[in-house]
């Protein structure tokens, strides 16, 4: 089922006193987060696993998203895709994905429908029941998600070359959806381990969001997610990354490329990975530099330069594991990559050697801080948000405190961030030309 | 329940309803000058959203002139009035203020989101690009820049490539045919006149539709509309475009691309959103074509493995109708996929739905259509999507009814008047086996 999330929820985290969400944990150790928002009649529950692709096994690539297919195959109690059918005849709609750090599981349905979602995702937490011809033919509906979202791209083929080389060792070098030739060989018996391995209450976290009140989600987790027992749960273990010593450069060139594009990523602290104290700064930073058409980069490249079509930048700091902080831009017509990566180059320099001003630091805090507000506005995106950033081990009041804490960064911090992190040695530059093009 | 409200000299009418139990009500404001819009007043939050639907899209871009929408929706905020397009931005970007206008088929479509502290200046830029754009020379040739390249970088995209065959095959002589974002000479051809003349014919006040949700009162917004719409004329001129009807009967179009998975796109004529069968339609959809337990995805998905998903929809436009769908699988498996949609599509004509599948689509239809409303964009969405319909302000009211009133007799009905299987029409971009083509593909350029 569902779609692999391969983007992360970039630095938009929550905002103090923005969500104001209820927080407790059931004795199983399942731990519940609630939002009340009562402006529609809609709930969306979700329950999120911390674990992702970055902690399969060694040659099972791609059996943590495909176990997510797999949960809506069935349980002792209900047939193959009957929970599915439940949810569309109580008019709701679910779906799932799967990331670097965690799976989740989603659906939206009116309040009074609350419970019989409840029970069915509690029932499939323990209980999954697999047969073979089911995960056969589902292990050919991944195969062709894989084709859909890279085998038929080139330029996403190039991105899984580029992410591969960006990772010497730690598993985000590897594609959340999995390498093809990983994916034919997974089996039933993969897909039990895992889930045996991982899926327990107490390795899980509940969001609801939307029209309820956290009594009521607190006496309906408890009935029917409560009786499911603990069980241990060995801690995720990851590889460490080595030093990077050697700056890396790959390139791609390819008829279904029309457009040349320029990328250079850094790999970089994230909040819980490296030099964490720097990650608020990176945020700042990458608004400075590549928030939108008022950011430097698109000013320089774009506006002035007219050399580039596009360009800015991204970072993602909420990540368990290393993260990155990139750099973009598309050569105008009659301009070259090298014409971008010249400028970029150029950028780096001076952003090295003077930092950035005092302006630009309160406008990016003020720009960041007023998101918050606006992340409010939906039924959903808390729910995302405050899941996806538990699940990668932040805490609940490390998202109330982000707009607090955001508003502290100086123009030191940006500069100090950007000396520690913006060093060559540890750089992929990637290059996608249209065939013909120089 | 109506009440009428002064402010000052300002004179709003109100309507309310009250659709949704417990959720939300819609007040129909009419401002002092005459312009309407509804709204959902909702003050948990410090934002307020606007969105606003101009009949006239892409279908009215002028004969060698087509891009013209498109471009026009990136330049609005580009520069107006006396801000130069850097003054324009900082505006914007300083004060967190999203707008954004988007060129679709039959309609113009923008929208605004604004902190209520930052509201003033919002609505005073949104006014700006209205009535006062610049087009100059300079984000002209910038935005241009961005639109070719979009256009190289699709170029080769097995998606981008079935989609704009079919169309092109289906609308041979008409607007509906051509690419909305336009091709490099047509791009080439459009001046700062031609933008101008677009925004005069256009953005008038009789073809306008609002929607806005969040920290408002209605008498603010009264206010609102006046000051934002009120210097807009009266009527807009838009060229005639003819009706047309979809002539396909059963044609397969390949165009081979060095791809492992084959992407196909398919579908006939289709029913008009004004056909009394319309909502009986949309629970034939459901049945057929509704994701997961729908016949096309339990067949074709779910048993078989051929796909990571498949849609099919009736697709109403102003002056044309169609049913359209698209599936991608691995290149040799490509005729097993299309013969076995054929086959459900035929049997689903003859026979209809079941009495099970007809009661799980109604539960589903009437339960699932709250949840859209799921954010400020999408409420103001779906409210200028039912004034543009012309459904009235208790359409969210009634429309339980009109589902639960559909018989099967009337879906029978429907499924043989709607689903042609013989008529069903294909496109292949990949290096499909098994599928000859019967007709030569158009040329995805141009």
């Amino acid at each position: 089922m569902a779609l692999a999330v391969l983007a992360l929820f970039l630095a938009t985290p929550a905002r103090a006193g923005v969500f104001e969400p209820t927080h407790f944990t059931l004795d199983n150790g399942l731990e519940v987060v609630v939002v009340s928002d009562h402006r529609a009649p809609v709930v969306t529950h979700m329950v999120w696993y911390r674990v992702g692709s970055a902690d399969e096994p060694r040659g099972k690539s791609g059996i943590s998203h495909f176990l997510e297919h797999l949960m809506f195959k069935g349980t002792d109690k209900l047939g193959p895709g009957e929970a599915s059918k439940i949810i569309a005849r109580i008019g709701g709609n679910e779906n799932a994905f799967t990331s670097y750090d965690y799976t989740a599981y989603y659906q939206t349905v009116a309040p009074a429908k609350l419970e019989t979602v409840m029970e069915i995702e509690a029932d499939r937490m323990v209980n999954l029941r697999l047969t073979e011809d089911h995960v056969l033919a589902e292990r050919d509906v991944v195969l062709e998600e894989r084709r859909t979202r890279t085998d038929n791209s080139d330029a996403a083929k190039f991105r899984e070359q580029v992410n591969a080389a960006t990772y010497l060792a730690y598993p985000y070098r590897i594609p959340v959806i999995g390498w093809e030739h990983e994916i034919r060989q997974l089996n039933q018996d993969d897909a039990i381990a895992f889930y045996k391995r991982w899926y327990a209450p107490n390795n899980a976290i509940l969001i609801v969001a939307g029209d309820v009140s956290a009594d009521t989600v607190r006496v309906l987790a408890e009935k029917h997610y409560g009786p499911i027992p603990r069980r241990e749960i060995a801690p995720r273990s990851r590889v460490d990354e080595p030093p990077h010593l050697a700056p890396r450069r790959l390139s791609m060139t390819s008829a279904q490329i029309g457009q040349a594009r320029f990328a250079r990523r850094y790999l970089a602290p994230s909040h819980g990975y490296g030099a964490s104290e720097h990650k608020l700064a990176l945020e700042v930073l990458t608004e400075i530099l590549g928030g939108g058409t008022t950011s430097r980069l698109y000013r320089s490249l774009v506006f002035d330069g007219k050399l580039a079509v596009s360009a800015g930048s991204w970072y993602g700091g909420d990540d368990i594991g290393p993260s990155t902080f990139g750099f973009y831009g598309s050569p105008a017509e009659g301009k070259t990559v090298e014409d971008v990566e010249a400028a970029i180059d150029g950028e780096i320099a001076e952003l090295l050697k003077d930092g950035v001003t005092e302006d630009e630091v309160a406008s990016a805090i003020k720009r960041l801080t007023r998101s918050a507000i606006f992340a409010r506005d939906s039924v959903t995106a808390p729910a995302r948000i405050i899941g996806a950033a538990l699940a990668s081990g932040l805490t609940i009041e490390e998202i109330e405190s982000w707009p607090e804490r955001v508003a502290t960064v100086t123009v030191d911090d940006v500069l100090a961030a950007a000396r520690a992190v913006l060093k060559p040695e540890r750089s992929v530059t990637s290059i996608l030309l249209p065939e013909g093009a120089k | 329940m109506s009440r009428w409200g002064f402010v000052g000299a300002a004179l709003v009418a109100m309507v309310v309803w009250a659709p949704i139990v417990g959720a939300f009500e819609i007040t129909k404001v009419t401002s002092p000058g005459g312009i309407k819009a509804w709204l959902v007043e909702d003050h948990k939050n410090p934002i307020i959203t606007l969105r606003m639907t101009f009949l006239g899209g892409s279908s009215a871009d002028p004969a060698g002139k087509k891009g013209l929408a498109y471009l026009a929706s990136g330049l609005l905020d580009e520069g107006a009035g006396t801000l130069d397009s850097t003054a324009f931005q900082k505006a914007l970007a300083e004060e967190s203020i999203s707008l954004s206008f988007d060129a679709n088929t039959d309609s113009f479509s923008g929208g605004l989101t604004t902190l209520t502290e930052t509201s003033e200046q919002a609505f005073n830029l949104l006014r700006l690009a209205l009535t006062e754009a610049r087009f100059d020379a300079e984000p002209m040739e910038r935005i241009r820049g961005q639109i070719l390249a979009g256009l190289r970088s699709r170029k080769e995209n097995p998606n981008r490539i079935a989609g704009r065959v079919w169309w092109k095959a289906a609308f041979p002589d008409h607007p509906y045919g051509k690419p909305k974002r336009g091709t490099p000479e047509s791009l080439a051809s459009i001046t700062p006149a031609d933008l101008k003349g677009f925004t005069k014919r256009v953005f008038a006040r009789d073809n306008l539709f609002i929607g806005v949700v969040g920290d408002i009162t209605p008498d603010r917004l009264g206010a609102v509309l006046d000051e934002v719409f009120g210097a807009l004329p009266e009527t807009s001129s838009m060229p005639e475009i003819p009706d047309v009807e979809v002539d396909f009967s059963g044609d397969m179009m390949i165009v081979e691309r060095p791809v492992p998975q084959s992407v196909v796109v398919f579908g006939h004529r289709g029913i008009a959103r004004e056909d009394p069968d319309w909502y009986t339609a949309t629970l034939l959809f459901e049945v057929l074509a509704g994701g997961f337990g729908s016949r096309l995805t339990e067949e074709i998905r779910e048993k078989r493995g051929l796909t990571y998903g498949i849609s099919a929809y009736p697709l109403p436009l102003d002056h044309s109708a169609l049913i359209v769908g698209g599936v991608s699988t691995v290149n040799d498996r490509v005729a097993e996929t299309i013969d076995l949609l054929k086959s459900i599509w035929a049997r689903f004509g003859a026979e209809g739905p079941t009495d099970k599948e007809i009661r799980d689509a109604k539960d589903y239809v009437n339960g699932s259509y709250n949840l859209r409303f799921s954010n400020s964009g999408a409420i103001a969405g779906v409210l200028t999507g039912i004034q543009r319909q012309d459904l009235g302000v208790d359409y969210i009211e009634r429309r339980p009814a009109i589902i639960e009133a559909i018989t099967a007799e009337d879906l029978k009905r429907v499924a043989k008047r709607l689903f042609r299987a013989e008529d069903l029409t294909f496109v292949v971009v990949g290096q499909p086996t098994g599928v000859t083509a019967t007709r030569t593909a158009p040329d995805p350029e141009g």
